[in-house]
């Protein structure tokens, strides 16, 4: 018999490595002559643009000059403003402690040790917490800070805030909305089912058209809402019909067998779902619901058409109406695309991170 | 069958009556609000706005638009638009995404790893900014109107794109496209392609992996291989998920708003500024987008019945 | 002409770092020899055959087959004697891996039009030629998933043999087939055997070893235990191994 031994070390070098990855055969190595040429071509004048040449002081007069590339002297001069909006330069700590509290509640939130009943408790402190340091006073106390009102809000605080708070009320929502589509009430199925369809089948600037221009007519006389408040609603609603679907789909990829388990296990309805299927569709499909996450997150930019300054508006804000540094608007949109994609690409990495660490305690 | 309180099916109606009284008053006590708040801001109510004249002019379309005409006109213009638009963005971004879907499994790596880069940066940054990026950049790369690049009739300057008809009788253009189609489409398309990717790339790696190895066995090459055993396959786990794409990108063109695009929400968006029948207009929004997706969806299920696999 | 179509020099294959699947595997086959490889299941033998075309790489030890040398992993596979050897090659899948979206007739013709370039009228006739040999050319018209297994590994047979192939690779051709199946699939291969057609035959079917195998060649743990002819294998196996699985698949 022939023992088993270990693989040779195989001492492949980095030129058969390119070689087979590269030049396997005449057309392959063609593409590949043609698309490092390109890629050449382009990085270079990237790299010169953006680097090379670049100004880095804020020195209008410097950027100006002939043969100067990329002017990342704006995102100097005006990161303020395109970071934090209208908010009042004096009390700017309060946005950047404010929303570094919400960034660490949604950290742990990501972690599965933390998947536990205080997890709730920490977010009901920590809301109040922050929209006490945002706004300078709480359901009128006052908490010594200057009055701070929404509509100067803006920045990155507001696309992290109007995201996390509308995911959070969303899927409590979404998951009733998907319970009732399923539901064997025909009221109740045609009443969520139009209401995802609904729904669903505009685009979301209509929604916060409607929130912004209609609400106000919905309410009573005296009764006027706070625009940041509307604009929260719009997009609660909105997403709450997405992630529905998601959470549907989940519900019906829950075998049949279980339900009837825990119905001859004498369990009434709504512990079924709570105990039961919930749980498993959740699971099932938070690769889904994580996706729409990132969908939120970037839908937030939206709101700027309705005159709210998040991380997009607020560069329009900051550039606009300043003739000396407008025409370096493209270096600041780089900028900002930079950060969403920081914040994006994460959420997705987390989300196959997640899939991995479902699928190790579930190995099918 | 007798209605009680303890029975499954008596509390079942009595659900869905609570639901329904709880639906009635509340869309009651809106509407009231809502027409005791327009009847104080002297709002009326009615679409015969619609017949009279609008007062705006719009400066694309399918057909030429004065103030003068009725509002009425002037949604059907940005309906123009906005079919222009998605349309084709759908037949553009089809394409290149099936490309860059089908990309990521080439042999070479660099292909590889261009068209995986190129999803995670179109997927991860937002539509909006994406917009006025290419907005910006058209604007400040295409040369000015008077010095224009030209290739035979076509003339591309920051006017737009035009077919210039230079013949005896007539100087001018015959069709233009403006900066804002283009960017708009440019945007929509390079967007929804990254999305596209992603789904031909999941329906290609659901195929069997036997039919993989039955395509090598026989000696089909890799695009062989792709282009008559796997894609065809792959389309059927790809329609659905595909016409989720495309009402995406409908839905999406009424960013149009933010680059001055004059679609229907841009359109609505004017009448709205200039009559203050908000509900009116945006329920007319509404409608356009609802149908405009029912029958995407039609044509899709169609299309997904025709291409289904003969079974016994 | 008696050099051997298929040589085996001490090759090895590893899954990763640990796992040794193929263990110094020296073999020949001559032209027009019929092997059936048998083993316990995780033995390697369906990793053995997948080498011949490709299908599987190898770390170490030489592969020729018909006269064509297949390179190692560490050196980097060779695409145009890939091609050239799965012309000469056919395989023969344990789920048949029919094209569900393509006839049965436009499953023959593919390859023959793709890859070796007929015209299709010419490959039409060798398409219904192939169906006749395997007697199912009445179905030509139909669909795969409208057939039963038994039809479905035929047409798989008759899709490979339109290659006109030197070599044919079973892998396990009757494990997924209803009982009542078998024969007409071992039917086709007695036949195909019977003709001349060099084949490698991975199958748990001792009765067809027994009447159609020139040479029986016993695995276990990546390695060939024994190979010797049919008599021989059954009626004397010369090594523990073998006789341990002899007895227990021997017993029904």
């Amino acid at each position: 018999m022939i023992p088993a031994r270990p693989a040779p070390f195989t001492s492949a070098t980095w030129l058969s490595a390119v070689r087979q990855h590269l030049f396997a055969d005449w057309n392959t190595g063609l593409a590949s002559v043609v698309l490092l040429l390109l890629l050449g071509y382009a990085g270079t004048h990237l790299l010169d643009w953006g680097m090379l040449r670049a100004q880095w002081m804020p020195d209008v007069a410097a950027c100006r000059a002939d043969g100067v590339g990329a002017c990342w002297g704006v995102v100097a001069e005006k990161y303020r403003v395109i970071l934090l909006g209208r908010y009042p330069l004096e009390e700017q700590w309060r946005p950047v402690v404010a929303s570094s509290l919400l960034l660490a509640l949604l950290l742990v939130s990501c972690l599965r040790s933390f998947w536990r009943p205080w997890l709730a408790v920490l977010w009901l402190l920590g809301l109040p917490i922050y929209f006490g340091l945002m706004k300078g006073h709480l359901w009128g106390l006052s908490l010594g800070l200057t009055a701070v009102d929404t509509d100067r809000w803006g920045g990155l605080p507001l696309t992290l805030l109007l995201s996390s708070v509308s995911i959070a009320l969303a899927l409590p929502l979404a998951v009733l909305v998907a319970l009732g589509r399923r539901s064997e009430l025909p009221a109740i199925r045609a009443l969520c089912s139009v209401y995802v369809e609904l729904v669903r089948g505009v685009p979301l600037i209509s929604v916060l058209f409607m929130a912004s221009f209609m609400l106000p007519l919905f309410l009573p006389q005296g009764l006027t809402i706070d625009v940041l408040l509307r604009v929260l609603v719009g997009i609660t609603l909105f997403a709450a019909a997405y992630m529905a679907e998601v959470v549907r789909g989940g519900l019906q990829a829950v075998p049949r067998g279980q339900v009837e388990a825990a119905a001859s296990l004498g369990l009434s309805w709504w512990q079924t779902q709570r105990h039961v299927v919930l749980p498993q569709a959740l699971t099932a499909v938070l690769p889904g619901l994580v996706n729409n996450f990132i969908a939120i997150f970037k839908d937030t930019s939206l709101v700027t058409i309705v005159s709210l300054y998040e991380l997009t508006g607020a560069l329009g804000l900051a550039l606009n109406s300043d003739a000396d540094w407008r025409p370096f608007k493209l270096e600041g949109y780089v900028f900002i695309a930079l950060i969403y994609f920081l914040f994006c690409f994460s959420i997705s990495r987390y989300s196959l991170w997640v899939e991995r660490q479902l699928a190790l305690g579930n190995p099918s | 069958m007798r209605l009680s309180w303890r029975s499954a099916s008596g509390r079942g109606l009595l659900y869905q009556a609570a639901a329904l009284l709880v639906v009635m008053v509340l869309g009651w006590f809106l509407a009231s609000n809502t027409a005791y708040n327009m009847a104080q801001r002297g709002i009326q109510s009615g679409f015969d706005f619609l017949w009279g004249p609008a007062g705006f002019e719009i400066g694309e379309g399918l057909f030429n638009f004065d103030s003068t005409q009725s509002y009425a006109l002037a949604f059907l213009t940005g309906l123009g638009n906005t079919v222009r638009v998605a349309v084709t963005g759908i037949v553009m971004a089809t394409l290149l995404g099936t490309l860059l879907g089908v990309g990521r499994f080439s042999r070479n790596l660099l292909v590889r790893v261009l068209c995986s880069a190129y999803v995670e940066v179109f997927r991860n940054i937002p539509l909006l900014l994406q917009l006025l990026m290419w907005y910006l950049m058209l604007a400040e790369l295409l040369p000015a109107v008077d010095t224009p690049m030209t290739l035979g009739p076509l003339e591309l300057s920051k006017g737009g794109l035009m077919w210039i008809s230079r013949s005896a009788h007539e100087e001018g253009a015959l069709w233009a496209l403006s900066p804002e189609f283009m960017a708009l489409t440019l945007g929509l398309t390079l967007y929804t392609a990254a999305f596209i990717a992603e789904v031909v790339r999941a329906g290609v790696a659901a195929v069997p992996r036997g039919q993989k190895e039955a395509s090598a066995a026989l000696g089909l090459s890799r695009l062989q291989a792709m282009r008559h055993v796997l894609l065809p396959q792959a389309l059927r786990i790809i329609i659905p998920p595909m016409t989720n794409q495309y009402l995406n990108l409908t839905k999406n063109s009424s960013l149009a708003v933010a680059i001055g695009y004059p679609d229907v929400v841009s359109i609505a968006n004017t009448a709205l500024n200039q009559t203050g029948r908000a509900v009116e207009c945006i329920a007319l929004v509404m409608a356009v987008y609802l149908c405009t997706s029912l029958l995407t969806a039609l044509l899709m299920n169609a299309y997904n019945r025709r291409v289904a696999l003969q079974e016994r | 002409m008696n050099e051997p179509i298929i040589q085996f020099d001490l090759l090895n294959k590893w899954f990763g770092q640990h796992l040794h699947v193929l263990r110094d595997i020296k073999l020949d086959v001559k032209r027009g020899e019929r092997i059936v490889v048998c083993g316990p299941s995780g033995s390697g033998k369906s990793t053995l055959i997948r080498c011949i075309n490709a299908l599987e790489g190898f770390q170490s030890g030489r592969l020729f087959v018909d006269g064509d040398e297949l390179r190692s992993d560490a050196a980097g596979p060779d695409l145009k004697v890939i091609d050239q050897i799965r012309q000469k090659v056919g395989m023969v899948f344990q789920q048949f891996n029919l094209f569900p979206h393509l006839s049965v007739l436009d499953n023959l013709m593919l390859a023959p039009i793709k890859v070796a370039g007929m015209a299709p009228q010419a490959a039409h006739e060798l398409a219904m030629a192939q169906l006749e040999r395997v007697r199912i050319a009445e179905q030509a018209h139909k669909f795969p998933l409208q057939l039963s297994g038994g039809q479905q590994q035929r047409v798989a047979i008759a899709r490979a043999l339109c290659l006109k192939p030197k070599i044919m690779l079973f892998d396990e051709p009757t494990s997924a087939l209803d009982p009542e199946m078998i024969t007409e699939v071992l039917d086709v291969m007695t036949e195909l055997a019977s003709a001349g057609m060099t084949m490698m035959c991975v199958t748990h079917e001792m009765g067809f070893a027994k009447t159609v195998a020139d040479r029986v060649v016993f695995m276990d743990q990546g390695q060939i235990i024994e190979h010797n002819t049919p008599q021989e294998f059954f009626g004397h196996p010369q090594t523990e191994r073998s006789q341990d699985f002899l007895s227990k698949i021997l017993r029904h």
